[in-house]
């Protein structure tokens, strides 16, 4: 039946005479692009057959961002841009470029995505949704419902990451105020505490209701703990679950410099996907994971010297990245833009570590893991690169471009936001 | 004639830059190398090799007050640690600063010294009996 539909598809888009609309493989549908990529590609570096062009500019450290099916852009500011906290962008003659550009919201955040009708829209101790029209259209920027209030903000970990999934719910990233839940925080010789007090409100991910106003810690759900920051979070609906990507560990040189040498420190521990269900405790602060003993390790702060392993009841994760190259955004693909291979897999925008020094600083890409039935089928890779314009990166602050938010458009292009250089990319197939 | 005038003023405004490097005395240039050392252990790693510091995260030290201002304020602020934000130039700076008492009285002044005189920053040394000073009035 889906395979005469298909076939019904590909003959009526024949018949009509669209050259947008194109067969690959036996019963997989391609849709081209009508976008044309930038000359230069944007300055990206991209797998054969990819090209990007630039959406928008000069934005004020834009975060997360959603695409609508209209092809309108949300983005989150992290600074307001002329006292607003969102801004909505429009391309009025279709050539990718944003032409016309209106801001609403007074505060400044890092959560963005629409679901069935609404724009949610996350601040550090917040979360908001506007409703939209039938044009996906916010109907009144004035009047947002406060859906989750009171939120834990101590400065580290901040950011209030989100995502919904097909069942009315709304998943709210709540970071852990601390690096690895010393007593004195990111201070040599203070010891781990145990039980770790952050755990009851933050370093974990909470669930609420995404249509109940005012929530708050009462009426939600620590859905999974032991995870000390996400940014990029997204449920995979071809899975029907969460997956998290989890910002590890930094310092263990200059916290413990006799068991960890600066090289080893720049590459553990791993960054983390996580697929999390309810009550999924993933780990933080007792263990981390070693992505090359392939192990989960006591950390040193709870008597662990680098080989003990620990942890019997916290989940492996689904993927290991290199350290410290902090995942801010999460997608999986769902378009028909991209080859098959991309299909229902993951693309994670990396931010570029900071914690790597002495050794050069890295990350600043766009990877990308193949998925099949939910579980990672192959190797990670890098999809997009060239965002940082240089090689040797120093400092974080010596990038170009630092990838944060992914959003998929609705003829399956990807677009990626750059809070660095506030720049909007937008990556299509086929050019 | 305005060429003569522009040469000479920069000229001059070099000859007293040299003059500057120069009136720092053996002892601070020897603490500067020494506060290089130490930096590079202790601080380095959040503040990174630039000085720059990271977005967000760790505040720069390059021309603020934080650092080229008050001396008592400074010494304060490496005895004490951090786990406010900091605000500086608008943009603000979240992760928690330990306090770094296991460093002696003479460590904080060549670690304060070098970051005084480094990254673009030219502003008075600190020496040891000064941290000391500070050091008895911090609880």
């Amino acid at each position: 039946m889906k395979k005469t539909l298909v076939n019904s598809l590909l003959l009526a888009a024949l018949l009509t005479g669209s050259a947008t609309v194109f067969a690959k493989g036996k019963d997989s549908l391609r849709v081209a692009t009508t976008v044309k990529a930038d000359a230069d590609n944007a300055g990206l570096t991209l797998p054969k057959g990819f090209g990007a062009l630039v959406v928008a500019e000069n934005l004020n450290e834009p975060r997360h961002i959603a695409v609508t099916k209209e092809g309108d852009v949300y983005v989150k500011l992290a600074s307001l841009q002329g006292g607003k906290g969102i801004l909505w962008l429009h391309d009025a003659n279709g050539d990718g470029k944003a032409d016309e550009q209106k801001g609403f919201g007074n505060f400044k955040g890092t959560g963005m995505y629409v679901k069935d009708g609404y724009l949610y829209a996350s601040s550090d101790e917040e979360v908001f949704r506007y409703k939209l029209d039938a044009g996906d259209k916010v109907i009144n920027g004035n009047a947002p419902e406060k859906i989750v209030t009171g939120l834990l903000s101590r400065h580290e970990h901040e950011a209030k990451a989100i995502t919904l999934d097909n069942s009315g719910n709304i998943y709210v990233n709540i970071g852990a105020y601390s690096n690895a839940c010393q007593v004195k925080d990111r201070t040599k010789g203070s010891p781990g505490m145990k039980p770790c007090p952050i755990l009851d409100s933050a370093g974990g991910i909470w669930q609420f209701k995404a249509n109940q106003p005012n929530q708050t810690y009462g009426t939600g759900v620590r859905y999974a703990t032991g995870l000390r920051n996400v940014v990029g979070i997204n449920w995979n609906s071809d899975d029907n679950s969460l997956f998290v990507m989890q910002h590890g560990r930094d310092q263990l040189h200059d916290l413990f410099p006799t068991m960890f040498d600066a090289k080893q420190s720049a590459e553990l521990p791993a960054e983390c996907m996580f697929q999390v269900q309810k009550g999924t405790n993933c780990g933080w602060p007792y263990v981390y994971y070693d992505q090359l003993q392939h192990k989960k390790i006591l950390a040193p702060e709870f008597g662990g010297d680098g080989k003990k392993t620990a942890g019997e009841d916290a989940v492996d994760p689904v993927v290991a990245f290199p350290g410290h190259l902090a995942p801010n955004g999460l997608l999986f693909y769902t378009g028909n833009q991209f080859p098959e291979k991309y299909k229902n897999g993951a693309f994670i925008a990396f931010h570029g570590s900071w914690n790597r020094a002495p050794e050069p600083q890295k990350g600043f890409f766009v990877a990308f893991v193949p998925f099949k039935n939910g579980k990672p089928s192959g190797d990670w890779e890098i999809f997009a690169d060239g965002f940082a314009g240089g090689t040797n990166i120093a400092s974080p602050g010596d990038a170009k471009h630092r990838p944060c938010g992914l959003a998929q458009g609705p003829d399956g292009s990807l677009y990626v936001s750059d809070d660095q250089g506030g720049t909007i990319f937008r990556i299509v197939y086929g050019k | 004639m305005k060429k003569i005038i522009i040469t000479t003023a920069a000229f001059c405004c070099f000859s007293l830059y040299l003059i500057a490097r120069q009136t720092q005395t053996p002892e601070v240039q020897e603490s500067i190398a020494r506060g290089e050392k130490l930096y590079t252990l202790y601080c380095l790693s959040c503040h990174q090799k630039s000085g720059n510091g990271v977005p967000h995260m760790n505040p720069p030290l390059v021309k603020t007050s934080y650092v080229t201002g008050d001396i008592k304020k400074l010494v304060t602020w490496v005895l004490k640690g951090s786990t406010e934000n900091v605000e500086i130039d608008g943009k603000s700076y979240s992760n928690n600063m330990p306090a770094q008492t296991y460093l002696k009285d003479d460590q904080i002044a060549d670690v304060l010294t070098y970051v005084r005189n480094s990254f673009g920053n030219s502003s008075s040394a600190i020496t040891a009996t000064e941290v000391k000073a500070i050091r008895a009035t911090v609880k």
